[in-house]
């Protein structure tokens, strides 16, 4: 045979692949991608509603910031991001977004010898860590906090996202919220200039990071300080009242939410008021186009969702996720059907 | 055969030479396409990458190369602190892998019984076909604890050498830029290593033998003979594994600690042109997304020109051995 | 004095040859080092679900779509540049040996060869990616397509330069030989030369197949990621450098294990690729010596 004819026989393996490949191609397969805040409850969901459906969701962790930017860009059916987009944007694009499930942020350590939950902070002590002010574990200002706690003294190795991620803009935003110097001077937002410290790629790295690196801080969603098995602190919040990491304390800030009013569902829980609500507890919201060029797609995503709202519950509270109340699952479903076109 | 009457002979080897000709004419072309595609491929990464970045590029022009701020909040982009960490883990890489190399090189050509040559010269070259997503594995889960360990040693010595010492302060933690610097050294050891000592290999017999005569040791006639001869090919060989280790990604972005940092101190983290692509890339939009493929086009460039040095250096030998 | 000068030549010297052993003893140390800590963590969680379990975060995750994504894109990306990379090799070394457009091609091939792969996956997300999703309204964007390019862009130069130089060892007397007897040019090239030198072009291929199997930079833009099993090229696909990737950055280590594991795979097979296509090197060479 010749090289000639090889290429063609190749040229056509090609084609019959391809052609192969379309045909064989899923009920439906949809794609989202963005925040790694839900990916844990995400994944649950998808492998069971495809279990269950035989419709694929694949969805890829790469951030906040890459959520909206592939569902900016069309590359995917559906973006999910920490971090609600304002109704000027929505508009510009023709984008609608909805929460799907409610979580808390824990700052995480790993200082020897002291447990999950037994460091206390609050938001100007965490403020000064992040802004590389307090710099020491032994500093006054976190004795003071935590009087019974022999603290080491040693260098605090802070450790931040290096994606755009929504779990970064909810903690910058509690941070800009308690600290006027962190506003000033670093502000709110996917990605911030952080002014010290490592990136972590993801809750996935900045967890990993924070596993690996004694004496280091980091913050995380709440599922990933616990199933990494890492020291998680506990919160003075807005009401003075130190708070631990929880079902209850993320509830209780999601109570003081009132969703009715806030359009586009724009709202934020973090320094929520309640005397037990949890300082940094975010919403993640999933942003989808109100005229998708692939109906058949977002039909698929929209059914996900309602599957997550109710199937889902048990896999979102066993991962110390807090599932939507009904009265925003209702308001919600309303929404699709003014807003989307289905 | 001798049936058919000359004539017809004559016109079908004619028409078959004619189609011959017009076959030949087609593969031809077919090959210069093919070729050419070669050429396409690299003006156009070129180009997309000029034309992606040019908002920054022609935008900002100089001020994206000085500017240390790289703030997606105010959606400014300087990148300096990539640049930086580019050229200093380059650096580091160099000065590791570079006497490592010459080491190895002198050791396979002089040194080592004839045996032993060809197994740890294919040895050696293995190192470069470990995919770099392993060295990315192996440095993070294995070399970045070993650092932690061994760094408080280095700012407990090093760190204590005055001016010097400023490389070398700053906290344990095994990431950062001389971490990245390491890895990246492992990684162009073999490129280095097989440039040297295929060159070391070219120099006449005569020439050494006639130095050996006069009772040279094996280590003069490798810095007074090989070296000065193979010189440029030499030099060649470093701009290929300079410009292997300035566009490595994934080697480094799981040790270098992804901080926008310009610091003195080594042992800190920092971040690179191609890592800060790889994390932030799938997220950008706007600005900041013309600003990292402008880092890439700036990337494409400062490799192109180290490996065209690359080639004429190890050029300049070819030409002299075939004249 | 002469006897100081001489013990000093003789110490300078034998410093010299014991650092340059130690030098091939550090390169070395590293390649073992880093193969052992691979296969002894990869061995460890080399098993049977690997292969059957697709990627989740979970510790029930597998590899079976990544390998099977690697496959298809492995595959593809042969398919696209061993056919163009044997015919521009060939164009070089039999049509424009001595031209300038050939020493240019060749110069920028070389460049090709050590270009940023990272740069390459940005090229090919502008090239392909975008343009797809505009085309297809979205149906198809990001792909394994895509991912097959921008690898085949990787290992393109690899096969231009065997090629190239596998046929320039091909004997002057035998082009002549045939060329004599009106032999069109095609048919010499396709059928005498690359014959000839076919083993070497064999070698090439696998060369290219070793180098493009273990990227993962070009792929993060152009194949994204899946989570399910595909084989439809035109979806997102998971390929194993990705998932070592992404396993690798996550605290979990069950999944590390599952990295590792995977890390094995594909080292196993690039460095048996390369020695292959060495051994088969070395054969040909030393039947035209």
């Amino acid at each position: 045979m010749t090289t000639m004819n090889r290429n063609k026989l190749r040229l056509l393996a090609l084609a019959t692949t391809l052609a192969l490949g379309i045909g064989a191609a899923h009920a439906t397969d949809i794609t989202g991608a963005g925040s790694s805040f839900v990916y844990p409850v995400i994944s649950k969901w998808s492998a069971a509603y495809a279990e269950k459906t035989g419709n694929r969701v694949n969805y890829q962790s790469i951030g906040s910031g890459g959520g909206i930017a592939q569902i900016k860009a069309g590359t995917v059916d559906f973006g999910a991001s920490d971090m609600p987009l304002d109704e000027a944007t929505l508009d510009k694009f023709g984008l609608g977004q909805f929460p799907d499930v409610i979580g808390g942020i824990v700052p995480a350590y790993n200082i020897a010898g002291i447990a999950p939950g037994k460091l206390v902070l609050d938001g100007q002590v965490l403020a000064k860590i992040f802004l590389g002010q307090i710099t020491n574990w032994s500093d006054p200002a976190i004795a003071a906090l935590n009087p019974d706690i022999a603290l080491p003294s040693a260098k605090i190795t802070v450790v931040h996202r290096s994606d755009g991620s929504g779990t970064s803009f909810n903690v910058t935003n509690y941070l800009s919220k308690v600290s006027a110097d962190w506003k000033s001077k670093v502000g709110e937002g996917t990605a911030v200039k952080w002014p010290v410290g490592i990136g972590g790629k993801g809750n996935e790295g900045v967890s990993a990071y924070v596993k690996q690196i004694p004496n280091s801080i980091g913050y995380v969603e709440y599922a990933y300080a616990v199933q990494n098995k890492l020291g998680y602190a506990r919160m003075k919040n807005a009401a003075g009242k130190v708070v631990s990491p929880e079902t209850a304390s993320f509830q209780a800030a999601a109570a003081t939410a009132d969703w009715s009013h806030a359009k586009n569902f724009n709202l934020l829980m973090t320094n929520a008021p309640g005397t037990d609500a949890w300082p940094i507890t975010a919403t993640s919201w999933v942003i989808m186009y109100k005229q998708p060029k692939n109906v058949a797609n977002s039909k698929v995503a929209f059914d996900f969702f309602r599957y997550a709202y109710d199937d889902g519950k048990a896999a979102a509270t066993a991962l110390d996720y807090v599932p939507l109340p009904a009265s925003l699952v209702t308001q919600i479903e309303g929404y699709w059907k003014t807003e989307f076109k289905q | 055969m001798s049936s058919i009457p000359a004539i017809a002979v004559i016109s079908s080897t004619d028409r078959r030479s004619r189609a011959d000709a017009r076959h030949d004419a087609w593969f031809r072309r077919l090959l210069k396409v093919c070729a050419l595609l070669v050429l396409a491929a690299l003006l156009g990464a070129a180009l997309s990458t000029l034309w992606g970045g040019r908002e920054v590029l022609f935008g900002q022009g100089l001020h994206f190369l000085t500017s240390a701020d790289w703030n997606p909040v105010t959606d400014t982009y300087g990148a300096l602190a990539p640049i930086f960490g580019t050229l200093v883990t380059s650096l580091i890489a160099l000065v590791l892998a570079v006497p490592l190399s010459f080491g190895i090189a002198l050791f396979l050509t002089e040194i080592a019984p004839t045996w032993l040559r060809g197994p740890v010269a294919t040895a050696i070259e293995l190192l470069a076909s470990i995919p770099s997503i392993i060295y990315g594995m192996w440095g993070l889960f294995v070399f970045v604890p070993f650092m932690a360990r061994v760094e408080p040693g280095l700012s407990a010595t090093l760190g204590r050498i005055p001016l010097l010492g400023k490389l070398f302060e700053g906290p344990p933690i095994g990431l950062g830029l001389l971490t990245a610097g390491i890895v990246l050294a492992v990684m162009i050891l073999p490129f280095i290593s097989s440039v040297m000592r295929e060159v070391f290999q070219t120099v006449p017999n005569r020439l050494k033998e006639s130095s050996y005569a006069l009772g040279s040791t094996t280590w003069e006639v490798v810095w007074d003979i090989v070296l000065p001869y193979t010189r440029s090919a030499v030099i060649g060989g470093i701009f290929l594994g300079l410009g292997r280790a300035l566009g490595e990604t994934m080697a480094v972005t799981f040790v270098l600690g992804n901080a926008y940092n310009i610091t003195s101190s080594l042992l800190m983290p920092g971040t690179s042109i191609s890592s800060s692509i790889a994390n932030e890339f799938n997220e950008a939009v706007g600005t900041h997304r013309s600003a990292l493929i402008a880092l890439g086009f700036l990337l494409f460039v400062v490799t192109f020109v180290v490996l065209l040095i690359s080639r004429l250096m190890l050029r300049r030998l070819a030409k002299r051995e075939g004249a | 004095m002469a006897v100081d000068v001489y013990v000093r030549r003789r110490a300078i010297n034998v410093a010299a040859m014991l650092l340059s052993g130690l030098a091939a003893a550090v390169g070395l140390v590293f390649l073992i080092w880093i193969l052992w800590i691979t296969v002894k963590n990869g061995l460890s969680a080399l098993d049977l679900k690997l292969f059957t379990r697709i990627t989740a975060y979970a510790d029930e995750g597998g590899l079976a779509n990544a390998i099977v994504g690697s496959l298809v894109m492995d595959m593809l990306a042969l398919a696209i540049c061993a056919p163009i990379g044997v015919l521009a090799g060939t164009f070089l070394a039999e049509y424009a040996n001595r031209t300038k457009l050939g020493a240019v091609i060749r110069f920028l091939n070389d460049i090709l060869l050590s270009a940023p792969s990272i740069v390459l996956g940005l090229f090919v997300y502008v090239i392909v990616v975008l343009p797809m999703s505009n085309l297809t309204h979205g149906a198809v964007s990001f792909s394994g397509l895509a991912g097959a390019i921008a690898l085949a862009l990787i290992g393109l130069p690899v096969i231009v330069r065997t090629t190239d130089e596998m046929l320039q060892l091909v004997p002057g007397t035998l082009r002549e030989a045939a060329l004599s007897l009106g032999i069109p040019q095609w048919k010499l090239t396709t059928q005498v030369l690359m014959r000839a030198a076919i083993s070497g072009i064999v070698t090439g291929v696998l060369l290219a197949l070793a180098r493009l199997a273990g990227e993962t930079a070009p792929l993060l833009f152009t194949a994204f990621g899946n989570n399910f099993m595909v084989a439809n090229p035109l979806d997102k696909m998971a390929s194993i450098p990705v998932a070592i990737y992404q396993y690798t950055n996550d605290p979990n280590p069950a999944l590390h294990a599952i990295a590792w594991a995977g890390a094995l795979l594909i080292t196993l097979f690039v460095l048996l690729l390369s020695l292959c296509a060495r051994w088969y090197l070395h054969r040909h060479r030393v039947t035209h010596d």
